[in-house]
């Protein structure tokens, strides 16, 4: 194959074989023992530490550090499990610097923070390394619980649910467990399969049985689940995408930037996947970020990120934003799409200048046009398919704190549940919050 | 650059750091690049008797503690005395002192207690030119249990013999290294200073045990499954050494006997505070043994910025705050101060409030947007929060001026008062 970055439309195997290995490897390589220690020390083990205050899932963030210091590793990631069954993936997806490196003292005091994420995952891998499950499943209690969605806040909930001694089956549409954590992260943030050997690790707690391919709706209604189980936790996520509304959305080479994601992290081989030369993205999160960055990474000559608010409203932290732009990423901030131009497939893409005014933001009327032989679209998932009868408030399953919904007998938490940002670590505290509930409800 | 040239006992030498007696000293091939290095002057690694040498472990020697990034903060040793043939260090030692004339050079010596012995190395180091002795009475390992080292040391009558039959038989300047492994330091300096030693040097390293083996349940460092006590030394043991500079700094009986300093100095401020407390040069070792020769070029620069600063001389600096080391008794017990948190420098990290809340006088209040204040009706001044604080100058101790009320005790500061009139003191009132 002789394709380049330069090579036109939509084409594989842009770069060296080499290459592809290079750029989807481990985009932030776990610390070495020492290094850990290094950066263990510098923890202040803060009175009601921030951090642990900014942690959704409240891990005991100096505890852990301490026990990573004191060369115990092991009971640091029993710290973090206990609060957050998911610590492995959160250390490499969570936007820490928005969360706890944001909080920490250092980060106020020199711009530095500790680097909690880092030794999170040092404490995680080490564990499960040693393919060793830290906790024991209680007493059975008799009692059956459906969960729907194999994703952070189900898996979340059927391991809390499965310690309590209930016996937990998992529905997910998909034809592989892990939500998200399989299907919506980028490559780079999670290497060497770690998604499937975390719910691996994750299921030895026992008590758990995944039904995959099995798609609430479609496959199973929720009046047989509640029928067949003494409750039901939803977790499936947000399956929708937003349209542009923009004239032309439905010409070729137009992408959902949700499927591209996790057709890239199914992708054995990355060179036999196909980009643009041209690669205009729609959106200002993580999404979007992701997007573009490997649209990069699999050689797209010009890549670039167009948002339509200004800079401070994107939903990618700095650091995010940071990691785009050095990865050669354009991006464009306060324009708006109101065209896809092309012959059948997309060519080039307009868009509007936008201002934010008191009234709402308002395009002008100047335009300008970017080349594109690939539009993604990350402009937001949407909750479809919610079961009939339960009660929905701003485009999400209503639930109160515990993760009731408006039908007793069933709870809901993460993206498809009102409450919290939609993030890993807040579906997991939400699934997590849930069980417990759910546990107090039936054994009550 | 403020001139370094120190004079100690007639001993002349350009700055007034000094490498101890120890591993680094044992040659000629280590003591010449030392001396390229910067250093002033040289303690040789301790000679024994003429004989057969004595012989060291061939496992490890050395034990440590690390704090972050496995800084070395402590080191503890169990070599003993040069293992090296004596006429072959007196070659050395002659051939080094010849080509390094402007740096000083001191004989290091350990033989059995018996004056023959003494009289025996002191002939036949004679020759060699070094600029003095300094009698090791401090090993506390090994050399020990031969009757030797700090089993001397611990014994003010045996320092006071040997110090005797020293100056009866050379005419060297003699300095009385001193062992830390006893209860009161000043007696034997005391008992040195009786035997006429032209100074004492201290301290010598501290009996320890750095840490145990939780494997195979033994001290380390470990010889074949086993451990013995070594000497400590290194950043850890420096407040043990000062106080004890200290106390012979302002004991009457000693007062003004030159003293060399030794105990974990590792930057030029070390070298200024041992000499503040009395001593007119230091001995480097550990320091020189983690960061190499070359760390001697940063103490020499230090100690010369910071007399240029204070516009001081050597002499100028040396004993300058003996005066100020007091009995406790002494002590002002109506100056009052208070903590201060500056809200500016402060990071919320609440160390402070969990060292005052927890372990001393809840005096520190913590609000729910992690403010933190004293409470100045609560707070001793007991500093543990300026201690605990990661950020330096964030808590300061301000002082009540007279007349202002103490809010905890409800008591306006007056002058100076001390425990010997305060009338709770039984002795004040049996005076009476």
């Amino acid at each position: 194959m002789s394709n380049s970055p330069l090579t036109p439309g939509v084409a594989p195997g842009r770069l060296p074989a080499k290459s592809y290995t290079d750029n989807f490897t481990d985009h932030a390589p776990p610390l070495e023992p020492h290094e850990a220690r290094v950066a263990a020390d510098r923890c202040y083990f803060c009175h009601d530490a921030p951090c642990m205050t900014a942690c959704p899932t409240s891990i005991d963030i100096p505890l852990f550090i301490r026990q990573i210091a004191t060369g115990t590793p092991d009971a640091a990631a029993k710290t973090i499990f206990a609060q957050n069954i998911l610590g492995g993936m959160c250390a490499r997806v969570c936007p820490t610097e928005q969360l706890c490196e944001e909080a920490c003292v250092r980060e106020t005091a020199e711009g530095k923070p500790v680097e909690i994420g880092q030794l999170q995952r040092f404490a995680t891998d080490t564990l499960m390394a040693k393919g060793v499950h830290p906790f024991t499943r209680g007493k059975p209690t008799g009692k059956t619980v459906a969960v729907v969605g194999a994703g952070p806040a189900g898996l979340a909930a059927a391991h809390r649910l499965a310690m309590k001694g209930h016996e937990v089956t998992i529905y997910d549409a998909r034809p592989k467990p892990g939500g998200l954590n399989e299907f919506g992260i980028a490559s780079y943030k999670s290497t060497g399969n770690f998604a499937q050997r975390e719910v691996e690790w994750l299921l030895k707690i026992g008590g758990i049985r995944i039904e995959t391919g099995r798609a609430l709706g479609r496959d199973v209604t929720l009046a047989e689940l509640q029928a067949g189980h003494d409750a039901v936790f939803l977790g499936m996520g947000l399956a929708g995408v937003n349209a542009l509304r923009a004239a032309g959305e439905d010409k070729g080479n137009v992408r959902n930037a949700v499927d591209f994601i996790a057709e890239l992290r199914q992708a054995g081989d990355k060179s036999a996947l196909a980009v643009g030369r041209d690669v205009v993205v729609i959106g200002g999160g993580m999404t979007a970020v992701d997007a573009a960055v490997q649209s990069k990474l699999l050689g797209a000559q010009n890549v670039t990120i167009v948002y339509r608010r200004g800079q401070a409203k994107m939903s990618a932290s700095g650091y995010e934003q940071e990691h785009a732009t050095s990865a050669g990423v354009r991006i464009i901030t306060n324009a708006a799409p109101v065209a896809v131009h092309g012959n059948g497939a997309v060519a080039e893409v307009e868009f509007a200048y936008t201002e934010e005014t008191p009234q709402g933001l308002k395009t002008g009327p100047e335009t300008f046009r970017l080349k594109a032989d690939q539009l993604f679209k990350a402009i937001g998932q949407t909750l479809s398919g919610a079961p009939e009868g339960l009660r929905v408030e701003g485009g999400k399953i209503a639930v109160d704190a515990t993760g009731r919904t408006s039908i007793a007998g069933i709870w809901a938490g993460g993206d498809c549940a009102s409450g919290g940002e939609d993030l890993t670590v807040t579906a997991v505290a939400e699934g997590r919050d849930a069980a417990e509930d759910i546990h107090a409800a039936l054994m009550g | 650059m403020a001139n370094l040239t120190t004079d100690f006992i007639g001993i002349k030498s350009p700055n007034p750091f000094w490498l101890a007696s120890a591993p680094p000293t044992d040659k000629k091939y280590n003591v010449e690049r030392a001396y390229e290095a910067g250093w002033g002057g040289v303690v040789w690694k301790t000679l024994g008797s003429e004989g057969p040498p004595v012989v060291n472990v061939s496992g490890p020697r050395y034990g440590a503690i690390w704090g972050a990034d496995r800084r070395l903060l402590g080191l503890n040793n169990i070599e003993l005395i040069t293992d090296r043939p004596l006429e072959v260090n007196l070659r050395e030692i002659k051939e080094v002192k010849r080509k390094w004339r402007d740096r000083a050079l001191i004989i290091s010596l350990m033989v059995p207690c018996d004056e023959d012995s003494w009289k025996d190395i002191l002939g036949r180091i004679a020759d060699t030119e070094a600029d003095g002795v300094e009698l090791n009475f401090g090993c506390p390992h090994g050399m020990a249990e031969r009757g030797m080292g700090s089993a001397v040391g611990q014994v003010p009558e045996y320092i006071e013999m040997v110090t005797r039959w020293v100056k009866k038989h050379s005419r060297m300047p003699c300095i009385v290294k001193l062992t830390p492994n006893i209860t009161d330091v000043r007696k034997p300096a005391e008992a040195a200073h009786r035997g006429g030693a032209d100074a004492v040097s201290l301290i010598n390293t501290i009996n320890s045990i750095t840490s145990v083996n939780l494997d195979e349940f033994s001290p380390e460092p470990m010889i074949d499954g086993k451990g013995t006590h070594g000497g400590y030394c290194g950043p850890a043991v420096k407040p043990i050494a000062l106080n004890m500079v200290a106390e012979i700094a302002r004991n009457p009986v000693t007062h003004g006997m030159p003293i060399s300093g030794i105990g974990g100095v590792t930057t030029w401020r070390d070298a200024a505070e041992f000499m503040a407390l009395g001593a007119g040069n230091v001995q480097v070792c550990t320091a020189a043994m983690t960061y190499g020769f070359k760390v001697v070029q940063e103490m020499i620069s230090g100690l010369s910025q910071y007399l240029d600063d204070k516009e001081m001389s050597v002499s100028d600096l040396v004993g300058r705050a003996v005066p100020n080391v007091t009995d406790w008794q002494y002590l002002n017990l109506n100056y009052v101060t208070k903590a201060q948190i500056s809200q500016a420098d402060c990071i919320k990290c609440g160390r402070c409030y969990a060292a005052c809340e927890d372990t001393s006088h809840q005096a520190i209040a913590m609000s729910a947007d992690r403010t933190f204040t004293v409470k100045d009706d609560e707070c001793v001044a007991c500093n543990l929060c300026v201690n605990v604080c990661p950020v330096e100058n964030c808590i300061t101790m301000v002082q009540l001026p007279q007349g202002a009320l103490d809010e905890r005790t409800g008591r306006k500061v007056t002058e100076y008062a001390n425990w010997t009139t305060h009338p709770n003191n039984p002795s004040t009132r049996a005076a009476e």
